[in-house]
């Protein structure tokens, strides 16, 4: 029996005499640990042959191939594993919804059309069933986004451990997400199919980026006003809208929009909109962007792809249009990150970044756009996305590359916590794996 | 969620416009033109996942007509003159994979909502060719299908089994010879839980799944009778009477044909208690149901559904979407196929059906199914459901020539499909596609350019004209 295997069985006893019944969320201690002897994969420098990563109270303080493990470390034995940084989910709405068609459970989605004060972090669950299925394969950080209406709100970039809300997040508002208003007149290709439709439908298009609009020009007043009362208690007082409020941030370019747009006609117009608020701005979804990409590249807006393992929208489009767009993106220097856009099945990440693989991406992009470049995206890079001395300890030991559906995570860290994987699915398999 | 799944498609669905199509499906169709004579292929070098038989490295598969004539290591088997030669090298071939549960290639609504039974209804005859997610299945190497209805009502109607045949007319798509079958469904959908009718229309019976099971009961009850007045009918004709026939009535015969055998029950469930309602019900009324479909709790009852001799075809990935899926565990396969359940993983949607060898793969991360016992989850397992593992499911000497050249291990996220076969004909290949692409994109440009020019000249003839008249 190997040291790898004797590891391996000793690691499933423990699961199996402590981890019955109970989901554990973070045990709330961040000793010491060094994994040695693995391969590690620090994401943004070459792999480590039989390299040590230590962390400490939360935070890596060493990975390379001669390491000195601290006195008083847990010691792991990584031979045969190989180990990468947490791997971050670019929009997700795990912990918002726990059964899609129980409306009592779904918090994804604010009535109206203006909502840019909803915050996911304030409707998200820290004991959803859905976030330790997430965690099963590598995923500890996520975009955690509202969809509803044009301006959806703020998203929250968290860490799926944690026994509050605040435990689990990174950052908030991470991002203002805005799902551009779409000229949609129902026939194929978006032609007409009647007049009176067409009208119809232009109208509410019209309507609904001038309302958008009206908004955006509302908060860069009211943004200009608290800036001129800030300190200067001559200016008069006026209410505070909790609206403009939130939109301060984003018309001032300190919080970046997000801007889900996924048919060409629907993201020039969205771009067009954030050129002239002179925001912030990240393209979401997409997938008409290799139309595109001169725009992105002159402006310097990354994307967010995603789902990939989906069907374009266009019955002429090329069966593989979703699978070679990060291509086209990586090939013209476009910055680009992943995002499952999903929350039951979040935890497909990594296979979504694959099939990006299959057709034509490189490898190393493929495990970079859902670790170190959603970090750079989102202003995050200094704390998460790689292994490197001084962020935190997000790290994942695996038996394989993990954009391999065959490999098994085996030890999970969030913020230097050693993280359980069992969950709602593990615990009802043991149960029924017993049925006597 | 953007890409919320709703793997039934309960309400009517409409697919997407169609009418607009036609040049581009035309297209698309004119790729694989007529059947040619006898043809012979050779794929040579390749590692052959035969499914039935073990992995062959470097083997060959040739392949005459629309079988499969020999596979072997590639010294065993001798390539004909004038085959056409395909070489594999470092590439593998799997059996086409086949889903036992779509709904491509269905012309308008996949649900006759009208009645709790609409048994007599029957896909086949609303099969279209023109369903573009065919040909993107075959990209996927999946090549046969279980074409259902929806499960909007506890009996649905009738299925077909086709193969992806693009470029066939649709006449040839379904699978000749295959078994009849028919869509039960139980739980949520059937009792209209996740949808409402119009305001001021009434509900539908059932509401409950007591009225699912009623529903089923009494159709069988009212076949048995239906069958009596038959028999009576026949005896008293054989002694020489002359009775008046009783009244045909084509969902009695349906009814009366699945109690003789004679159709396949596929049935659409998750939980466990109403699995175990319809197994019961079936050995009370006398029949089987051949597959539970989706069967997301069927781990919870699996050595019933084994006893009862039913397979299970069932989703990987798919939870909480609606209470009855909040057990739905990744580990189901796993736990079925161990209890003796023949399991497969299946689609219901035109997406997943792009991609089930991956669904296998995740059999092995959930539950530790072996690599072979993973890869018949999408091909002789479901062959099996459909009582067809005798011509499709594995590359064995005989079987119909369905199979793809995958560029790598089809369980591995990183392979993708190169050509995909359906009796021995080319019906995909990437090379083919990504050419008929710049075909496509070149025929656009030039008759855009030829428009501006006949737009151009128009302009200019219009302002010579007056000068020619000067001229006369």
């Amino acid at each position: 029996m190997s040291r790898r295997t004797i590891a391996l069985t000793c690691a499933f006893f423990a699961g199996s005499l402590f981890g019955q019944s109970v989901i554990m969320n973070s045990p709330g201690r961040k000793p010491a640990f060094a994994i040695r002897n693995a391969t590690i994969y620090p994401v943004t420098s070459a792999p480590i042959a039989n390299g040590t990563i230590v962390f400490d109270k939360g935070v890596i303080t060493a990975v390379g191939a001669n390491v000195a493990i601290p006195a008083g470390a847990t010691v792991i034995d990584g031979t045969g594993l190989s180990v990468y940084p947490g791997l971050i989910d670019s929009g997700a709405q795990v912990g918002l919804t726990e059964i899609s068609s129980v409306p009592g459970s779904v918090d994804t989605a604010e009535l109206g059309d203006i909502n840019p004060n909803a915050r996911a972090e304030v409707a998200l669950n820290p004991h959803s069933n859905v976030i330790p299925v997430t965690r099963v394969n590598g995923i500890t950080t996520v975009v955690v986004e509202p969809e509803g209406g044009v301006v959806s709100g703020s998203s929250a970039l968290v860490n799926l451990a944690g026994w509050t809300p605040a435990e689990m997040t990174l950052k908030a508002p991470l991002a203002m997400h805005i799902h551009f208003p779409r000229l949609r007149t129902g026939g194929f290709d978006d032609q007409p199919q009647d007049e009176e439709a067409e009208k119809e439908a232009k109208k509410n298009y019209t309507k609904s980026i001038d309302k958008l609009r009206d908004t955006f020009r509302d908060a860069q007043a009211y943004a200009k006003a608290a800036a001129a009362r800030k300190g200067d208690t001559t200016v008069k007082r006026f209410d505070r809208d909790l609206v403009l409020e939130a939109l301060q941030p984003v018309v001032e370019g300190r919080v970046p929009v997000v801007m889900h747009a996924n048919l060409e006609r629907d993201i020039r117009a969205a771009l067009k909109f954030a050129g002239e608020f002179k925001l912030k701005v990240i393209l979401a979804d997409a997938e008409d962007v290799a139309r595109v990409i001169p725009d992105l590249k002159s402006r310097g807006i990354p994307v967010i792809l995603g789902p990939i393992l989906a069907l374009p929208t266009h019955e002429d489009d090329p069966y593989d249009l979703l699978f070679t767009n990060a291509k086209a993106l990586y090939d013209a220097g476009v910055p680009f990150a992943i995002q499952s856009a999903d929350a039951h099945n979040a935890r497909n990440l990594p296979y979504h970044a694959a099939a990006c693989a299959a057709f034509g991406l490189p490898k190393d992009a493929a495990l970079k756009s859902i670790t170190i470049n959603p970090a750079q995206i989102f202003g995050v890079a200094d704390r998460v996305g790689s292994l490197e001395v001084g962020k935190l300890a997000n790290v994942i030991v695996t038996d394989g590359d993990p954009l391999e559906i065959v490999t098994h995570v085996k030890r999970l860290f969030i913020g230097g916590e050693d993280i359980p994987l069992d969950s709602y699915h593990t615990l009802l398999y043991e149960k029924f794996s017993k049925r006597p | 969620m953007r890409n919320a799944r709703h793997p039934e498609r309960s309400e009517g669905s409409q697919p997407r416009g169609r009418r607009i199509l036609r040049c581009f499906v035309a297209a698309l169709l004119s790729m694989t033109g007529g059947a040619i004579a006898e043809n012979v292929i050779a794929i040579r070098d390749a590692t052959i996942l035969t499914v039935t038989n073990g992995k062959i490295e470097h083997g060959t598969v040739l392949i005459r007509g629309s079988k499969i004539a020999a596979v072997g290591p590639n010294a065993s088997v001798a390539v004909p003159a004038g085959a056409q030669v395909i070489d594999a090298a470092g590439k593998f071939v799997l059996p086409g994979i086949i889903d036992t549960h779509s709904h491509t290639g269905v012309d308008g609504s996949v649900n006759e909502i009208s009645l709790p039974n609409t048994g007599m209804v029957r896909i086949a005859d609303v099969l279209t060719n023109e369903d573009v997610s065919a040909y993107r299945q075959l990209a996927g190497g999946t090549t046969t299908a279980l074409v259902l209805h929806g499960s909007a009502n506890p009996i649905g109607g009738q299925s077909q089994i086709v193969k992806w045949k693009w470029g066939h007319p649709v006449s040839e798509w379904p699978v000749a010879g295959a078994p009849r079958t028919i869509k039960f469904a139980l739980g949520e959908n059937p009792k209209s839980s996740n949808f409402r009718p119009p305001p001021g229309t009434p509900l539908q019976y059932p509401q409950t799944r007591m009225g699912v099971e009623e529903v089923i009961r009494k159709s069988f009850t009212d076949a048995r009778d239906y069958m009596a007045r038959w028999d009576e009918y026949e005896a008293r004709r054989k002694r020489g009477e002359t009775p008046l026939p009783p009244r045909r009535d084509l969902l009695m015969e349906t009814m009366a044909d699945i109690l003789r055998g004679n159709i396949d029950v596929h049935s659409h469930c998750y939980r466990a208690d109403e699995i175990m309602m319809l197994i019961n019900l079936a050995n009370e009324m006398g029949f089987k149901v051949r597959e539970f479909q989706h069967v997301l709790e069927g781990y919870k009852v699996a050595r019933e559904i084994a006893a009862h001799g039913a397979g299970g075809g069932t989703f990987i990935d798919w939870w909480g979407y609606k209470l009855e899926a909040y057990d739905a565990i990744p580990y189901n396969v796993a736990l079925m196929e161990r209890a003796g359940v023949v399991t497969s993983v299946n689609s219901d949607s035109d997406e997943l059906a792009r991609h089930l060898n991956q669904d296998a793969a995740k059999a092995m991360k959930y539950g530790g199914l072996t690599e072979d016992e993973a890869l018949k989850l999408c091909t002789i397992n479901p062959a099996r459901q459909l009582r067809l593992d005798h011509r499709i499911g594995s590359i064995d000497v005989g079987k119909d020539a369905d199979l793809a050249i995958w560029t790598g291990h089809p369980l591995s996220t990183y392979s993708r499909v190169e050509s995909t076969f359906v009796e021995g004909e080319m019906v995909f290949d990437r090379q083919r596609d990504l050419q008929l692409r710049k075909d496509l994109a070149k025929e656009k440009a030039d008759r855009l350019k030829k428009e501006a020019d006949d737009e151009a000249k128009k302009k200019k003839d219009a302002a010579k004209k007056p000068e020619e008249k000067k001229d006369e």
